[in-house]
């Protein structure tokens, strides 16, 4: 796919949030691959991960790598652009281009910091409705991996009467203790960071160390113990003995290091408090009484994926999504890859999911 | 394509949901949707379930011999169990997550006692091979064969009801409204239709 850009949408009216409070202003970035047909039922939303953005494919100008998704959207790939209008967002709270805790509170002329309010992944679907609305599309299917499985999920519970296919990959109806806890650590590490300061930090030194350390914790948790091994197993960085001191010994250490490191010149602390906090409270069973009762009244038929080796979220999870749509006689198909990547398997295993998503979308 | 297939596609009327357990590449659900039946497949192969999506069937995957965890008691009208009995781990338990799933019950199996497995036997003294039967048997997914006179003990052990049997030989049906010797001796494939309250 050729150069694409970023675009800005404004949405003209106050958004108000689930816990209560409204946000005046929001801007929402997003990038659209393919043309939208007449009918308006043609597209495709593809929701992001935790730390993703709107650049899903293609390549910006000037840049060397592509989009996060690329191998999965293009021309006669899964999400494929000569069929579909595919369309992808900056979640509402995160840190590139839509409104999130570092973009400037009209109220207040500086940045919000921890004055933004908590979000959730309801209010983050809602203000995706508002660009769909604004794009004029009709019908969609909803795909997402990971956090954006659970926007998935809400879509199809929200905005029952225009999804009509939900692609839910790597992903689950709530999180279970461990997964919370792994995320309490991440943002534990963040707010105990000197420079935290209370959220205020945008014109001096940033939280990097606790922001660093946020990312080794979630990166540990993306892969599995096969696919660390398979990586760096017990080899020294660069040497063949130990140092004998606390500087960095193992390539793992070395690995978890560089992607902490690379991680705090794009991404934002306080987006991340409140995007893992919005991730932590989504629990569609406990909103609608079960999960049976969550899918009763939905129309669309159902794609859940899942990896072998993912142990933060469980084909175990993703089993327990698809018995509930079953027991509501939903059109429902479930695929458990047989993978050694992890969690991340769901951005790297891209062949096996293109056959199976595209099987769905066109069977 | 055999002719169970054409058999068990005559026997569900349209407008009935189907489960097809080890449902394969899903060529017995396409022949069941044609007939607006609504049809959900399990099979534990992935390449299957990807064949099942490219025909646009929806299908889980996973291993029956977990069972139907999940499933709630008589939510479909059929279960369905074609020429997969006799490569389960645990068809005893299978069977009896089929009852209680389905309120009718179709099982199809290729019946070992049929005069040309025994004849294979007897004169060539290895493990039978046919065209129902074509594996070695180190390789052979069918580890649990069995004969008609075995499931009409087994369901009268497991206190289910045989509704309707259909012998076939040779891609044929056969005639036989009995069980009975004769009919344990030339019947080559057969399809049960049971039930149990």
């Amino acid at each position: 796919m050729c150069i694409v850009e970023t675009k800005i949408f404004k949405i003209n009216e106050p958004v108000s949030l689930e816990s209560g409070r409204e946000l005046k202003e929001v801007e929402v970035a997003y990038e659209t691959y393919g043309k939208l047909n007449e009918a308006g039922d043609n597209a495709i939303l593809l929701l992001h991960a935790l730390t993703g953005d709107a650049h899903a494919a293609g390549y910006h100008e000037g840049d060397a790598k592509p989009g996060w998704w690329n191998d999965m959207v293009g021309s006669g790939k899964a999400f494929d652009t000569d069929k579909y209008f595919v369309i992808c967002s900056n979640m509402l709270g995160g840190c590139k281009g839509t409104t999130g805790p570092g973009s400037i509170n009209p109220e207040t002329g500086i940045e919000y910091g921890l004055t933004f309010p908590v979000i959730t992944i309801e209010d983050v679907v809602k203000v995706q409705k508002k660009l769909i609305d604004f794009l004029g599309v009709k019908k969609l299917t909803a795909a997402g991996g990971s956090m954006g499985g659970m926007q998935a999920l809400e879509w199809a519970l929200t905005y029952k009467e225009m999804v009509s296919n939900v692609i839910v990959i790597a992903s689950t109806p709530r999180l279970s203790a461990q997964s919370i806890a792994f995320n309490a650590v991440g943002r534990n590490a963040i707010l105990s960071d000197p420079n935290f300061n209370n959220g205020n930090y945008y014109h001096g030194e940033k939280p990097e160390k606790g922001l660093a350390i946020a990312r080794m914790v979630g990166h540990i948790t993306y892969l599995c113990e096969e696919a660390m091994h398979e990586k760096f197993a017990r080899r020294f960085q660069d040497k063949d003995s130990p140092n004998f001191n606390f500087d960095i010994d193992f390539e793992v250490e070395s690995y978890l290091a560089h992607q902490g490191q690379t991680f705090v010149d794009r991404f934002d602390a306080n987006s991340y408090l409140y995007i893992t906090k919005a991730v932590d409270y989504f629990d569609i069973a406990k909103k609608y009484g079960s999960l049976e009762k969550a899918f009763e009244n939905t129309n669309a038929r159902y794609l859940v994926i899942s990896f072998s080796s993912d142990w933060l979220f469980p084909s175990e999870q993703s089993k327990e999504l698809v018995g509930a749509l079953m027991r509501n006689k939903k059109d429902v198909s479930y695929c458990e890859i047989q993978s050694p990547c992890g969690h991340d398997a769901f951005l790297l295993e891209y062949e096996t999911q293109t056959k199976i998503i595209r099987s769905f979308l066109w069977g | 394509m055999g002719l169970n297939y054409f058999i068990i596609q005559d026997m569900i009327n349209s407008g009935m949901s189907v489960l097809d357990v080890g449902c394969g590449d899903g060529t017995l659900m396409k022949m069941l949707q044609e007939k607006e039946v609504q049809v959900t497949g399990i099979d534990i192969n992935q390449d299957n379930t990807v064949k099942c999506l490219e025909k646009g069937l929806s299908v889980i995957q996973g291993d029956i011999d977990e069972g139907l965890h999940g499933y709630p008691d008589k939510s479909y009208d059929y279960v369905v169990l074609n020429q997969t009995l006799q490569s389960t781990e645990k068809p005893d338990y299978v069977i009896q997550e089929m009852l209680r799933v389905g309120k009718k019950v179709i099982i199809s199996f290729p019946n070992f006692a049929y005069w040309k497995v025994r004849f294979y036997l007897l004169f060539h003294g290895r493990m039978p091979k046919s065209k129902a039967l074509p594996f070695e048997w180190y390789n052979t997914p069918n580890i649990h064969l069995l004969t008609i006179k075995d499931f009409y003990n087994f369901a009268k052990e497991y206190k289910f009801k045989i509704e309707k049997k259909i012998s076939m030989t040779d891609g044929k049906i056969r005639n036989s409204v009995f069980h009975n010797f004769f009919d344990n001796m030339f019947t080559e494939e057969v399809i049960f239709l049971c039930t149990k309250n």
